[in-house]
């Protein structure tokens, strides 16, 4: 095999076998950095042997043992030093506390997993260092694949990782997992980054195009990953679900020049089936479970519902009028209130949702939103009020930041006018 | 990207002999592993070509062949649709496997829309715009 392919390969077992040899090593030696620092000289080891040797058979046990060798070598000469100050009179209260190694490396991966995941998804850190932190160690990706993929330069990347597991060992986050009341709220944590990474991807309109779809699909394997570990949490499995039903629509979200197609207007047979079947399948695991239905649930019931009508003239609005009904009670955010006014829109007609927008308009997390104006735009169109519209559909295109939504912006104003004045050329012949 | 991972027939799976338990509770964890690791998005087992038909394409003419068929290192008893970052990931996964007695499984990397030019994408893109506006004139008609 040549030195190329070597590399490679090594590249892909650690891809595969990094998350647990960290896990593994962080219930070895309880300090995240530790860990991570132990499985990567591991790697470094590998990559200078297995040139010369060849893969071993068993790859992930090789780097298991030459990690543990370091681990426990590192803990005998602390253990030396321990007894050097003790001899002297001193005791250090930070090494006197340190447990009884546990040498079972081979059990319990799951929990190994989701110990790994709930420390890097931990609240003391931001939600950036969180979801650089869960790429690096559970995703098992490079700083230099991270940095490439949110777009900032390799060095920031690396001190954003450097400093979160820092932060973890100066908060003394306890490696445990978090006892039942926490669980939820820990877990809230966790969904959060992993849908946070998902739509750095999925939202993406600028940069490298090619980097970004790897970041939904890294996220929507850390999704899968989790809902095995975490079986019986009914948002596990919607956050997978929304994740696997948006994704399914890649394909279609954007035209030959890369513009950006809205839902309604998507092809809807380059969906890939594939992702959409199995997002169903994921949704009807998180309603099977007969908990409260969280709001990835809702989110993918109603992404569900545009997955299921073939022709977008099919869709079911009243169930997704429904459905954002209860997001609304849940979630109280007036963005998902603008969301549902849409969708009352479609279901009763423009009117009704006209008037649902009227009650947003004071509200101040709205202000600057450009989508308000835009929806109203839309809805003054679609009762042919015009000269309104040209106005809303102005307002929007000049709070956007995005160029080319004010584009499209600008389009839609540009033909509300040509509408108006044939309209009122039309009520001229008329009389 | 996506992989697709083909295992070859044999006399037995062609005869319908179902495995050794050890066997199947040995893929049983390889897949429970596959799964685990948020690779798999799909995988089936295929029964006997006894059971199979083909069809022949020849200018107008279709001619339908019943199963089972005999070249069986060339038929298929298994497939994987496997989610990875790269074909090494796909092999390192694949030598993880269960399977023994010189027995060659394939790895055939799936087509991404990235991998097909712009130009070709724009205008297979035009031709099913224009099937979608004859599709709805017809529903409207």
């Amino acid at each position: 095999m040549s030195a190329g392919a070597t590399q490679e390969a090594v590249a892909a077992v650690w891809r595969i076998e990094s998350a647990r040899l960290i896990g593994a090593l962080l219930r070895l030696v309880r300090s995240v950095e530790l860990a991570e620092d132990l499985a990567q000289e591991a790697l470094i080891v590998a990559l200078e042997r297995w040139p010369a040797t060849g893969i071993p058979d068993n790859p992930g046990a090789w780097l298991m043992t030459t990690a543990k060798n370091r681990a426990l070598d590192q803990l005998r000469q602390r253990k030396m030093q321990q007894r050097k100050h003790e001899e002297l009179g001193q005791h250090p209260a930070s090494v006197s506390q340190e447990p009884a190694p546990d040498t079972g490396l081979e059990e319990d991966v799951g929990d190994d997993l989701l110990r790994l995941i709930f420390i890097a998804c931990h609240p003391v850190l931001s939600r950036e260092a969180r979801a650089a932190l869960t790429l690096k160690m559970l995703g098992g990706l490079t700083t230099e694949e991270i940095a490439r993929a949110f777009l900032v330069p390799e060095p920031t990347m690396a001190q954003r990782i450097v400093r979160a597991k820092r932060s973890l060992g100066e908060a003394r986050v306890p490696f445990e997992l978090p006892p039942g009341a926490q669980l939820q709220s820990r877990l809230a944590s966790v969904l959060e980054v992993i849908y946070l990474i998902f739509n750095e991807g999925y939202a993406a309109t600028t940069g490298e195009s090619w980097t970004r779809p790897q970041l939904c699909q890294e996220a929507l394997r850390l999704g899968r990953i989790l809902a095995g570990l975490m079986s019986g949490e009914a948002e596990v499995h919607g956050l997978l679900a929304l994740m696997e039903l948006n994704a399914s629509r890649l394909p279609a979200r954007t035209g030959a020049l890369g513009e950006p197609i809205l839902l309604l207007d998507q092809d809807r047979t380059r969906w890939d089936q594939l992702l959409l079947h199995r997002g169903l399948a994921a949704l009807e695991r998180a309603e099977r479970l007969r908990q409260p239905l969280g709001s990835y649930t809702l989110q993918a019931a109603i992404a569900a519902c545009h997955a299921r009508a073939r022709v977008a003239s099919q869709t079911d609005w009243h169930r997704i009028v429904a459905l954002y009904d209860a997001l609304v009670e849940l979630t109280l955010s007036p963005i998902v209130e603008l969301n549902r006014a849409v969708a009352v829109s479609m279901a009763f007609g423009p009117g009704a949702g006209l008037e649902l927008l009227a009650s947003l308009a004071e509200e101040p997390a709205l202000k600057s939103y450009h989508l308000l104006p835009s929806v109203r735009g839309d809805l003054l169109f679609k009762l042919g009020r015009y000269a309104e519209a040209t106005v809303e559909f102005e307002r929007a295109a000049a709070m956007t930041q995005n160029s080319r939504e004010r584009t499209l912006l600008q389009t839609r104003a540009q033909e509300s006018r040509r509408c108006h004045s044939s309209a009122r050329r039309h009520i001229s012949i008329v009389r | 990207m996506r992989v697709m991972v083909f295992v070859p027939a044999d006399s037995n799976s062609e005869a319908g002999v179902m495995p050794t338990q050890d066997l199947i509770s040995k893929m049983m964890k390889f897949n429970e592993d596959l799964v685990k690791a948020g690779v798999m998005l799909d995988g089936q087992g295929l029964t006997p070509t006894s059971r199979a038909k083909r069809v022949r394409f020849s200018g107008n003419q279709r001619t339908v062949i019943d199963g089972p068929f005999a070249e069986s290192k060339e038929l298929v008893a298994g497939y994987w649709i496997w989610q990875v970052k790269s074909v090494e990931e796909a092999v390192e996964w694949l030598k993880r496997a269960p399977f023994d007695g010189g027995v060659e499984v394939t790895i055939r990397p799936i087509f991404e829309p990235e991998d097909f030019g712009r130009e070709l994408t724009a205008e297979l893109r035009s031709k099913q715009e224009q099937l979608q506006v004859e599709i709805d004139r017809q529903k409207r008609s």
